[in-house]
């Protein structure tokens, strides 16, 4: 066993589901680029919420809702911390990362786009980063430009630089491919993109729960991610934004808690971060989602980049070494993921019989047809890891695509 | 390993090597494209008809082993049949698939190593895209999804 400074069997025996069985086998978990699984004090925050102090926030004068906004605005200030951001007013509670990048498509960049203005994304952003910027470019006549990767899956920094042209509006770039792994080099794109006043969204899902995703230091304009990825609950998202942009920015939706007055005549907008905040936010999710950034933080982001490092370069050995296989996605800078095709197979036969030896992995398109497209592919079987993954599991995936090339020899 | 040998049956797997009539048909008198957006399954139907007779059929496309294997099979199965008779294996297959798994269905011969997806809920579709597809060709319907 090496040594990474993180206890894998403490670890794994914070996660209750990694105890159960899958036809018959214990669960392999390899689908964590989906959704990654909650610890227990996850599950014990959302619980005590329900059973301690449920009520709703920001209104009443009793007890229990002083205790849940207490620990709405805690959940806030958690996130603040974790991203680095400057202030809790730059953070915007979401349903989940798509919904932050609909937010910045509508509220900040449709008003500035003119038919033949330009957003700028890249060819390996996941749908919901493409789809946004299509509607906001159907409804104002400016046009989607998307930068290219090269073989290995890698954004090409030269040709992404090219599309910037003074008629770019905004640049929207992943900071990790979920079908790939590949990770950009957002402080680069950043500067570059600066250096044109071309303001910068990155989109954070994938990466936040495998690296420092430090947004001052990166100076990206909004930066967004999703709880459910960070070992947290689903429904909780969050948007971080540059103060001097949200405050400029009208709101998104309308209705409770996002308002200073109302009048049939006339509203007028609550103060940052509440703007962006319509109706009884998802209180139990963001409880959650502190939590789940406490745990992070008590393993150790570096104990936890390190330990899923060691089993990236193990699980790419454990494939490379299977005759037929082939990784789709061999970036220099990459993380947690393993992307594969199997001669002969389709990616869907190659799921059904590894889950029948208790292994989750993801086969498909990944919400990101156009990167399939690129590699001329209709889909691939995909494994990802999370910090309660171990060799010995990724050894079990081994042994069980030789046994789908068995079945299919 | 017992029930993967039910859903990956001999013969599935060698009309998955093996697919049968597979090929375009130029002068096709229909087509039909088959798209499983859950999964990315794609194929093609030609079709070739003179009275109500199914001369010739046949199919392209990329997709898994039980897609593959079933459009090879269904191909099989139609040639030199009539609109009618196709029309009432349709049937007689989605019933066969829509079956809860511990209910016995009828002997459909080849087609019957199908059957095996029932216990495989999300594989399903994959064994009915190129039926689907036989009914919007028949309908003279360009394209069908099974979403």
């Amino acid at each position: 066993m090496i040594t990474t400074g993180l206890d894998i069997q403490r670890v794994r025996a914070d996660f209750p589901i990694l105890q159960r069985t899958v036809a018959g086998k214990p669960l392999v978990y390899l689908d964590n680029a989906a959704t990654t699984q909650k610890p227990r004090a996850v599950i014990d925050a959302i619980s005590s919420y329900y059973t301690g102090i449920n009520a709703n926030v920001h209104r009443g004068v009793h007890e229990l809702s002083q205790r849940a906004t207490d620990a709405y605005e805690g959940a806030r200030e958690r996130v603040r911390a974790y991203f680095n951001a400057a202030s809790t007013r730059e953070i915007i509670f979401t349903r989940n990362a798509t919904e932050g990048i609909n937010l910045v498509a509508w509220s900040f960049a449709k008003p500035r786009l003119a038919p033949g203005d330009e957003v700028v994304i890249s060819a390996m952003e996941h749908h919901s980063n493409i789809v946004p910027w299509q509607l906001a470019c159907e409804a104002t006549g400016a046009v989607l430009k998307v930068a290219p990767i090269n073989d290995r899956g890698e954004l090409i920094l030269d040709e992404f630089e090219r599309l910037l042209t003074p008629r770019t509006r905004i640049a929207s770039i992943t900071h990790m491919s979920n079908a790939l792994g590949t990770v950009t080099p957002v402080a680069e794109i950043v500067r570059i993109a600066h250096a044109r006043n071309v303001p910068v969204l990155i989109d954070a899902s994938q990466a936040a729960y495998h690296m420092v995703v430090d947004v001052q230091a990166l100076d990206c304009d909004f930066c967004v991610a999703t709880g459910h990825k960070l070992y947290g609950p689903t429904g909780i998202g969050v948007l971080y934004g540059k103060e001097a942009h949200l405050a400029a920015m009208p709101p998104f939706l309308g209705g409770g808690d996002m308002i200073a007055s109302v009048t049939f005549e006339r509203s007028t907008w609550n103060v940052l971060p509440y703007k962006f905040e319509a109706g009884t936010p998802h209180i139990a999710g963001a409880i959650g989602l502190h939590a789940a950034l406490d745990y992070i933080e008590a393993v150790g982001r570096e104990a936890i980049a390190a330990h899923e490092r060691d089993l990236l370069e193990y699980g790419t050995r454990v494939l490379q070494n299977i005759d037929g296989v082939r990784l789709i996605g061999t970036a220099r800078e990459k993380a947690s993921i393993l992307s594969f095709v199997l001669e002969g197979v389709h990616p869907h036969d190659i799921g059904t019989i590894v889950d029948r030896e208790g292994i989750a992995i993801r086969t498909g398109h990944h919400c990101a047809q156009p990167v399939m497209d690129r590699f001329k592919i209709p889909a691939t079987a995909r494994a990802s890891l999370a910090m309660y993954n171990t060799r010995e599991e990724l050894d079990a995936l081994g042994r069980a695509i030789q046994k789908v090339r068995e079945v299919f020899a | 390993m017992s029930d993967l040998r039910d859903l990956y049956q001999e013969v599935i797997l060698d009309h998955n090597r093996r697919p049968r009539n597979f090929y375009a048909i130029p002068d096709a008198s229909q087509t039909a494209e088959g798209y499983n957006p859950l999964c990315g399954d794609r194929l093609t139907l030609y079709m070739k008809v003179s009275g109500d007779v199914i001369t010739d059929l046949s199919f392209e496309g990329a997709g898994c082993a039980i897609s593959k294997a079933s459009a090879s099979m269904m191909t099989d199965a139609l040639k030199g049949r009539t609109i009618a008779e196709a029309n009432a294996l349709f049937d007689r297959f989605h019933r066969m698939v829509t079956t809860p798994p511990e209910q016995a269905v009828e002997d459909m011969g080849k087609l019957s190593s199908l059957a095996g997806v029932r216990e495989f809920p999300v594989r399903v579709k994959c064994a009915s895209l190129a039926w689907h597809t036989l009914k919007a060709a028949m309908a003279k319907q360009p394209r069908v999804s099974t979403e």
